[in-house]
């Protein structure tokens, strides 16, 4: 036995001794080390008894880890208090609220209000981690996991985190769909919301009366996702398999949407096609059009969210594209098959695993977005704004949107399990790790102009788009008058050189702060789990995996309001008290966009032969230096795909911190949120506009910071080098 | 392997040091939590205004109501937030109600006008208006004169059949503003002739937008023809664009109170009672039309907005907040009108 548990347990108890238990609201320390920001030891002197108990399994560990034997019942007892440890803290944690008893038998058996305590701080965080890395280092001592500490202590940590800031929110707002006002349980009310007509009714079918809201949804998201899909497709052969002359703008124009804030693709829509839009107005002068609202609506919102979406689509399949083994096509060839056949009977095929998970994506996103249908749906209701109305609007019933978010969840569940049974248990490996000889086979050429006939368009409308926001944040009145002015830039970015010194006195600057703070700090956290739990759910064996990557999946799937709510009703109260700061935004931006890391981490993990890994720890390297410096190495493309999503998602989301913004940290998009609902879309837009240019020197400053994955000399290789992921 | 180690060493170092510094509370910074609910501009002049006034460090949060009443009612068994300033009354009315706000007396009451100290009794003290404005519509003229359509004067107007598709108003089950709208007009017509006229309306309703503002903006852009809103969001944008017409409808019109309150278990009750009194001065309450807001002040010493509708000169009803205010007959109306209205046939 090494010295780890022996730190562990004198850090632990160091922690008690030493460190403030609690959250300080006024750091100060005049009352240390006993009043507000006593530590565990001075607190349970001076009378919070429930603190005394846990000394115990620390003092009992270090003692253990003192005696230095190594054997296996060593290992059993420092598994066990370790676990029970924790397992103690949270209890107590939960048990004692802020204002007496946390739950009705408590009281009954110890008697009302009984004792409070607040929040949890640093000594708990440090104490509470120690615990848990010694019951870990204990497991992995009897021989969990081939006794491999590292991995042990990883699938604790990240069950914990996802335990705590998944599941534990998650279930606070779902059992408040099954409580009435009072609190008590109530299924009839629960059976009654969830299958409401106007989530399920069909009175559309025939007359003018709007359809379900589930209905409307499903409609949308089946669209958005089909449409979507195919254009990423063509984009991806386009770009890899045809020798397109503008594959440079087809590349800026399939990343700029992915880093537009929400509102303004839909704003540039409104602005040209409205009724009183650019295009609008010149149909009318020269063919005589009547304007009308046709933009309002599924078409409105179907267009906007294909422009958002369709690049998702394609960096799923450009990825799988280029995986695609030219091996087996040359061979199709070499049995004299004809091109078009070749594509249809080989190549097609191949395709369908990342055609089902780009069309699984878009259709989550698509059911998911907010922004979208707020701007263009007109009466064409959806499932996310009704759930966001349910919490905020005339009629709030928390109730009910918690209601509606279950059928949310339900209808992403069932898109899960659709896509499972059309890519069933076959095999679609093309990539073998062994070096993949052969020419990428150019397109058959009626795919191909099919291809041109789909995306062109679509890049020139895209285009469009974009130059209606540049233009519109250098105008006076977006939409109304064209006269050039930078006024909208003034208001938000003003900078004045004051006698103190330089005085960022712009309206916009604070939340520009925040976000960027905010991103940077949530960005390489995201990715870090991300990429660990890839590494979890790929290579050890261990029993709750599939546990594990559902839980990680849940968090993507539930809608941002639900998320918003679910972590003030969770984290604003003891023992885990984490509101009104940052911390509460980079937690749920952690949780809520690591799942593409994760994914990413896996998709890269598959391709990288295991026997690489082997080789390092039969030379005798621990799994941590196995990971540091054989698999991250290798899994630099997913570093950067997952590094730029979670700062491109913190930077763009909305739905989720409306409800977890403060005075301090206010974000760009409630900030851009708050200039559309005072009708300043200028300055809306010129927010935006500034974000986008930020996004993409970040972009670029990542990509070269984390940098190429290097792979030997095989030239075959370059192949799979280049595989995105 | 990653190049440079000991970069790498300073680096996470620094990320380290960066997120223990977000993690440490905050809240201890602003000796005051304000929720506001009305426009950013408006929101940010008060703050810094009481902040100069008094020396007491404001943090600021702008949200729609309905956006602080939830989170108010989320954080009820931790309150951040001290003071919930603005925002039309309903929610607070509704916080009231809930016991998520509490009651306080405040030093100048008599000089503020009948409507907010009326709404103040009625809500046991729990919340005080701190303006009001009357609800209207609003038409772009410049589209009305190409379409060829009448100047609409009263509310019987709008469901002229020439108006097809060419009103705009918010749906009531996402807006204060538009519920408001419906209980002003079962105020004034009764509740059957009321809805039969809201079933006319809705032949001419282009769209029932989310937020209660929304259709302004959609006059200035062009996007409707006429507006339904609260008069001073019309006459803010007419500000931008000189083709808004604001109308205070014949027959009369309800309208509504921007209120505040103080919520219960607040950090810093003192200083919320501190801004409390201070917000209902004159002073204080000049600074809304200062920022592009134009509604009616309730203390009678502040003068009137220039810009702005003199509520003694418009048909005002005699709206009835505490009916009309409560969860059933709220709940009730909504439930007729969706089912109603909204659901039917267009």
């Amino acid at each position: 036995m090494n010295r780890t548990p022996r730190v562990l347990a004198a850090t632990g108890l160091l922690a008690y001794i030493a460190l403030p238990w609690y959250t300080i609201e006024n750091p100060s320390l005049t009352s240390y080390p006993f009043g507000d920001e006593g530590t565990a030891l001075g607190l349970a002197i001076m009378g919070t008894w429930w603190l005394l108990p846990l000394a115990l399994p620390l003092l009992l560990c270090l003692c253990i880890a003192l005696r230095n034997r190594p054997d296996e019942s060593c290992a059993e007892w420092l598994a066990v208090l370790g676990f029970v440890g924790f397992a103690y803290l949270l209890a107590q944690g939960f048990a004692v609220g802020l204002h007496g008893w946390n739950a009705e038998w408590l009281n009954a058996l110890f008697g009302a209000p009984g004792p409070k305590q607040q929040g949890m701080g640093f000594g708990a965080l440090v104490v509470g981690v120690a615990l848990l890395f010694l019951g870990c280092r204990g497991l992995a001592g009897m021989g969990w996991c081939r006794g491999d500490t590292f991995i042990v202590s990883s699938i604790g940590a990240v069950g914990m985190l996802l335990a705590l800031f998944v599941f534990y929110p998650v279930a606070t707002i779902l059992t408040s769909a099954f409580t009435d006002d009072k609190g008590q349980m109530a299924i009839a009310p629960f059976v009654e919301k969830i299958t409401d007509s106007s989530i399920w009714g069909l009175k559309c079918l025939g007359n003018g009366v709007a359809c379900g809201v589930a209905w409307n949804t499903i409609v949308l998201a089946v669209l958005t996702a089909f449409a979507s899909t195919t254009l990423g497709l063509a984009f991806a052969l386009i770009a890899l398999r045809t020798k397109f002359r503008f594959k440079a703008p087809l590349r800026v124009m399939t990343v700029l949407p992915i880093i537009t804030p929400p509102f303004v693709i839909g704003l540039a829509l409104i602005l040209m096609f409205g009724r009183s839009g650019a295009v609008s107005g010149i149909l009318f002068r020269t063919f005589g059009v009547v304007p009308t609202r046709w933009i309002y609506g599924l078409t409105g919102i179907f267009i906007a969210q294909v422009l958002a979406f369709a690049p998702i689509a394609f960096l799923v399949l450009v990825g799988v594209v280029q995986g695609l083994s030219p091996a087996l096509e040359e061979a199709a060839q070499t049995l004299r098959a004809k091109r078009l056949t070749i594509f249809r009977t080989v190549t097609w095929p191949l395709l369908r695993p990342g055609l089902a998970s780009a069309f699984l994506l878009c259709l989550i996103e698509s059911m998911a977005d907010f922004g979208n249908p707020l701007v263009l749906g007109g009466n064409f209701e959806v499932l996310s704004t009704k759930i966001f109305f349910a919490v905020v609007g005339a009629a709030t019933d928390q109730s009910r949107a918690a209601a509606l978010s279950i059928v949310l969840l339900l209808l992403t569940l069932i898109g899960f399990a659709v896509q499972q049974l059309w890519l069933g248990k076959k095999s679609f490996t093309t990539l073998s790790g062994k070096g993949d000889p052969g020419l990428l086979m150019p397109l058959p050429t009626s795919i191909r102009l099919a291809c041109y006939a789909v995306a062109v368009p679509w890049l020139v409308f895209t285009f469009a788009v974009y130059a209606i926001i540049f233009i519109g944040s250098f105008v006076k009145a977006v939409g109304r008058d064209y006269t050039p002015t930078l006024a909208s830039y003034e208001i938000a970015f003003r900078v004045e050189h004051t006698s103190f010194g330089w005085f960022f006195s712009g309206s916009a600057w604070p939340s520009f702060f925040a976000t960027v703070e905010i991103a940077l700090l949530a960005a390489p956290l995201t990715a870090a789990i991300g990429l660990l739990t890839a590494y979890l759910l790929t290579r050890p064996d261990f029993h709750g995996r599939r546990a594990l990557d559902f839980a990680a999946m849940l968090s993507f799937a539930i809608p941002g309001t639900v998320v918003g709510v679910s972590y003030i009703l969770a984290f604003n109260v003891p023992p885990i008290e984490i509101t009104g700061g940052a911390l509460i935004l980079v937690v749920c931006f952690v949780f809520r966009n690591m799942p593409v890391g994760m994914r990413a981490g896996t998709a890269a993990l598959a391709q990288i032969d295991k026997s690489l890994d082997e080789a390092s720890l039969t030379l005798g390297a621990r799994s941590l230096t196995t990971f540091a410096r054989v698999v991250l190495p290798l899994l630099r493309p997913a570093l950067t795909a997952s590094l730029i999503y979670a700062f491109v998602r913190a930077m763009t989301a909305v739905s989720a911190v409306i409800f977890l913004v403060s005075a301090q940290y206010n974000m760009a998009t409630t900030y851009i949120i708050g200039r559309v609902d005072a009708g300043e879309y200028g300055v809306a837009i010129a927010y935006s506009a500034a974000l986008i240019v930020l996004m993409l020197v970040v972009i670029l400053l990542i990509e070269s910071l984390v940098g190429e994955r290097r792979l030997g000399r095989r030239p075959a290789m370059s192949n799979v080098a280049a595989a995105p992921t | 392997m990653l190049p440079h180690r000991s970069g790498t060493a300073v680096l996470i170092a620094a990320f380290v040091t960066i997120l223990i510094v977000s993690a440490l509370p905050v809240r201890a910074g602003g000796s005051l939590v304000m929720y506001c609910g009305v426009q950013e501009e408006w929101c940010r002049a008060v703050s810094t205004a009481f902040e100069r006034e008094t020396g007491i460090s404001v943090a600021m949060t702008r949200k729609s109501a309905g956006e602080v009443y939830a989170q108010v009612k989320a954080e009820a068994a931790n309150p951040r937030g001290d003071i919930w300033w603005g925002g039309t009354g309903d929610p607070h009315q509704q916080a009231a109600n809930e016991g998520l706000t509490i009651e306080y007396k405040p030093a100048n009451l008599n000089e503020l006008y009948d409507w907010a100290q009326r709404q103040w009794q009625e809500a046991r003290g729990r919340t005080i208006g701190i303006y009001s404005g009357a609800l209207g519509f609003g038409y772009n003229e410049k589209l009305l004169k190409a379409r060829g359509l009448p100047e609409p004067k009263c509310w019987a107007d709008l469901i002229n059949p020439a108006y097809k598709d060419e009103i705009q108003v918010a749906d009531p089950n996402s807006s204060g503003t538009a519920y408001n709208l419906l209980a002003t007009i079962v105020q004034i017509m009764g509740e059957e002739k009321g809805f039969a006229f809201l079933k006319a309306l809705h032949k001419n309703v282009n769209q029932y937008t989310k937020a209660g503002a929304a259709p302004a903006q959609a006059v200035n852009l062009g996007e409707t023809t006429i507006g339904i809103t609260f008069m001073h969001d019309m006459i803010a944008a007419a500000q931008d664009n000189p083709d808004i017409k604001t109308v205070a409808p014949c027959e009369g019109t309800g309208y509504e109170i921007g209120s505040m309150s103080l919520i219960k278990g607040a950090h810093n009750l003192e200083n919320a009672k501190k801004f409390y009194d201070w917000a209902l001065t004159p002073a204080a309450q000049e600074l809304a039309a200062q920022n592009k807001s134009y509604q009616t002040p309730s203390n009678k010493n502040t003068p009137l907005p220039k810009l702005g509708v003199d509520l003694s000169k418009t048909k005002l009803i005699d709206y009835d907040f505490a009916k009309y205010g409560s969860s059933e007959v709220r709940n009730a109306l909504l439930k007729r009108w969706t089912d109603e209205v909204k659901n039917q046939p267009r």
